[in-house]
């Protein structure tokens, strides 16, 4: 009982981390549709460029600082690279944002190394929370999900109740009327690019201490994030977060009860065969949920796309 | 300007040709390893070490033979038998009759069966395969040929010596076993059930189970099944991005035991566990870095610190592969005759620098060697890794280990 409540925090941890990748990589989407290849590298830009600043002035600038670098970087990117290539369409621009992830992985090899690196979780967060039957809460782990918690509710509150969110959303369904209304939307959506990239450098920042900053990072987190956005609904950022928190829960939980594909086949009234090494379903017997934790979120997104193309969210059909 | 262009363009020419004529001496070795994706830096930092060992103990002593020098030349195999393979062939087309490889036993099994085949089908063209770190037991049993050469000890070896120290120690009674899904990670769970079994019975082996390797983004709910688990020990033989999570992860989510590893050390992960994993992480290895071997292996770690300022020396065991290389190629007289070179190391013994004797076994080509288990800590520490202050430091060792272990290995002789 204990562990199940554990578990749900660990999964709430990863859920909320996954969603400040995802959130940023949706609202992209949503405006300029643009698949973003290159955004988890933007999340491990920020934690590099958090740990060297965390090394001169401390973490907390690094905190504040390195998604301010990496969302002026991302704003860049849009400005003189991504707005080029998008006259010539969207396959261009996918390999513009695929050339730029596998570059800023070249980069940072080259600057930092391969090496881990150690940044590491702040003196004042480096203790116990607190507790329950044995298994210890990291305080920091409670500081990532207010961090994230309150991210997720500023953004929700400038998009539906400012007049910047109103003019974002109107430029999202209408670029032409916002534009013709005299907004400049090439701005905005440089805007959007630079926030998004922002947020994935502030996941990076905050996750760098606990998943280990090395240039494997952007790689590991790279595919799950695309996974969540189908899952929720592109460019929805409730889809994001729901999505990401189920991502979070689902893999958590495979991987913390050893539930063997025996059992469950057992449980539905299927008897083991007598001979397993003869077996041709051997492998499918011997399965047991850890092992399968992590492409449990690519079986729910072909579930989700074949029941529900547009997402759990998703309102468009296109 | 025409002419002066071709005339420009001939010299280049003879010259490139003139240069590759006068290298065409060197002893190559061909390094394939990963230099790049999430185990680059543990192929990187070998690379490195090999390169510091053969100029170190060889080129600036004055080459071999003739004076011919050794070059290491890097190859990136990403980690994949596959790639490895094409890297191989690669390798033997450019002429080099030594290949060094060490990061995943997958990747060895592969090179060691498409070195033996092409061994047989070619024998003009012959290579070694020195192994200095991929610890499978089968490449040394089953799967052992004429050609292969391991460095390091095997993982029943490294188990053998570990479970000697845990078996010994009264404050644990249950261990937990945790390792990534492949060929190593599952001989070391192998070897450790079997081994606590006969030495300490009445120890309980609480949890055993794999992970992906490589593709583990966060390690807690692994961390949160070892401490439910009540373990008072936990072994791993992970290694890379995988063994520095698992380490921390089980570490912060409230494990109070010692974590029993192979390879805890190095490429940015000393520096990484800092205060967190002190007197915690033990990790089993040959060679001594603190309190060192003997001078000349002081003398190699501080020409390699000139070198590489925030590298470290973290396997010293490929200053024994190199050293014994060169003995053997010495001894044969020869650098392009690699049966002769075989036949000289097989059966060799070698004072290492790093103290102890080496011996190559000659019935399975298992090198047998001192075994230490050290601890990760900032007391005592001669010779820090990642240019922070701790380190490891060799609290117990158990000489020429596993010297009489049986093999199943049958080894066809040229």
């Amino acid at each position: 009982m204990e562990l199940i409540l554990v578990n749900l925090i660990d999964g709430l941890v990863t859920g909320l981390l996954l969603f400040m990748l995802s959130a940023g990589l949706t609202l992209i989407f949503s405006m300029m549709g643009v698949l973003n290849f290159a955004h988890a590298s933007f999340y491990m830009l920020g934690a590099y460029f958090a740990y060297s600043i965390s090394l001169a002035i401390g973490f907390w600038m690094g905190l504040l600082i390195a998604p301010l670098i990496v969302g002026l970087a991302g704003a860049g990117v849009e400005r003189y690279g991504l707005r080029r290539v998008h006259q010539y369409g969207h396959v261009p621009e996918l390999i513009f944002t695929f050339g730029l992830a596998l570059l800023i992985e070249e980069v940072v090899q080259f600057i930092w190394g391969k090496n881990q690196m150690p940044y590491s979780v702040p003196e004042v967060l480096n203790f116990t929370a607190f507790s329950i039957a044995g298994n210890s809460i990291p305080a920091y782990k409670i500081f990532m999900i207010f961090i994230s918690i309150s991210i997720f509710i500023g953004l929700l509150y400038i998009l539906t109740k400012t007049r910047v969110g109103m003019i974002i959303q109107a430029a999202l369904s209408y670029p032409r009327t916002v534009e013709a209304l005299g907004h400049n939307v090439p701005l905005i959506f440089m805007g959007v690019f630079g926030v998004g990239t922002a947020l994935a450098g502030v996941a990076g920042v905050i996750a760098g201490p606990v998943l280990g900053t090395f240039p494997g990072m952007a790689f590991v987190l790279g595919s799950i994030v695309f996974v969540t956005i189908v899952i929720g609904g592109l460019g929805s950022l409730w889809g994001a977060l729901v999505a990401s928190l189920l991502i979070g829960w689902i893999t958590t939980f495979a991987k913390s009860y050893n539930i063997a594909m025996s059992d469950i086949l057992n449980g539905i009234g299927i008897a083991t065969p007598e001979n397993m090494s003869d077996n041709p379903f051997r492998d499918l017997w011997t399965i047991t949920s850890p092992q399968i934790a992590d492409i449990l979120p690519y079986i729910l997104m072909v579930l989700i796309l074949i029941f529900r193309p547009a997402g759990l969210f998703g309102k468009r059909e296109s | 300007m025409k002419k002066i262009t071709k005339l420009g363009a001939v010299s280049a020419l003879s010259l490139i040709i003139g240069a590759t004529a006068a290298f065409a001496e060197d002893i190559k070795i061909a390094f394939i390893d990963p230099l790049s994706g999430p185990f680059a830096s543990t192929g990187t930092n070998g690379l490195h070490q090999f390169e510091h060992a053969v100029d170190f103990m060889v080129n600036d002593e004055g080459g071999l033979l003739d004076g011919q020098t050794m070059e290491v030349v890097g190859f990136d195999n990403k980690i994949s038998p596959k790639e490895s393979l094409i890297q191989l062939q690669v390798a033997i087309d450019q002429g080099i009759r030594y290949i060094v490889q060490g990061n995943s036993s997958g990747v060895a099994n592969a090179l060691t069966e498409a070195i033996d085949k092409h061994n047989r089908r070619n024998p003009d063209s012959r290579v070694l395969f020195l192994n200095y770190a991929a610890v499978d037991p089968a490449l040394t049993n089953d799967k052992c040929n004429f050609w292969h050469f391991r460095f390091d000890a095997n993982a029943d070896i490294k188990m053998d010596a570990l479970t000697d120290v845990i078996a010994a120690d009264d404050s644990i009674e249950k261990v937990y076993i945790i390792g990534q899904d492949y060929s190593f990670g599952k001989a070391v769970s192998a070897a450790a059930n079997k081994m606590l079994g006969e030495k300490a019975p009445e120890m309980e082996v609480v949890g055993d189970e794999l992970h992906p390797i490589g593709k583990v983004k966060d390690f807690t709910p692994y961390a949160r099944k070892v401490v439910a688990s009540g373990a008072d020990a936990v072994i791993t033989g992970n290694w890379g991005a995988d063994m520095l999570s698992l380490g921390k992860s089980i570490i912060e989510n409230g494990f109070e035991g010692p974590i029993y590893t192979y390879y805890a050390a190095g490429s940015g992960m000393t520096a990484a566990f800092g205060e967190g994993g002190k007197d915690r992480i033990r990790l089993i290895s040959q060679g001594s870095i603190n309190p060192i071997g003997s001078d000349r292996a002081r003398d190699a770690y501080n020409s390699f610190l000139e070198r590489h300022p925030d590298g470290n020396i973290d396997q010293s065991r490929i200053y024994n592969t190199i050293g014994m290389l060169a003995e053997a190629i010495k001894e044969a007289g020869t650098a392009d005759d690699v049966v002769a070179v075989a036949n000289a190391l097989e059966n060799m013994e070698y004072d290492s620098m790093w103290g102890g004797k080496l011996f190559m076994r000659p019935q399975d080509h298992q090198l047998i060697q001192d075994m230490h288990i050290g601890v990760h800590t900032d007391e005592d520490i001669e010779f820090p890794y990642d240019s922070s202050t701790f380190g490891v430091k060799t609290e117990s060792t158990i000489e020429m280990a596993s010297m009489d272990s049986p093999t199943t290995c049958e080894m066809k002789r040229p």
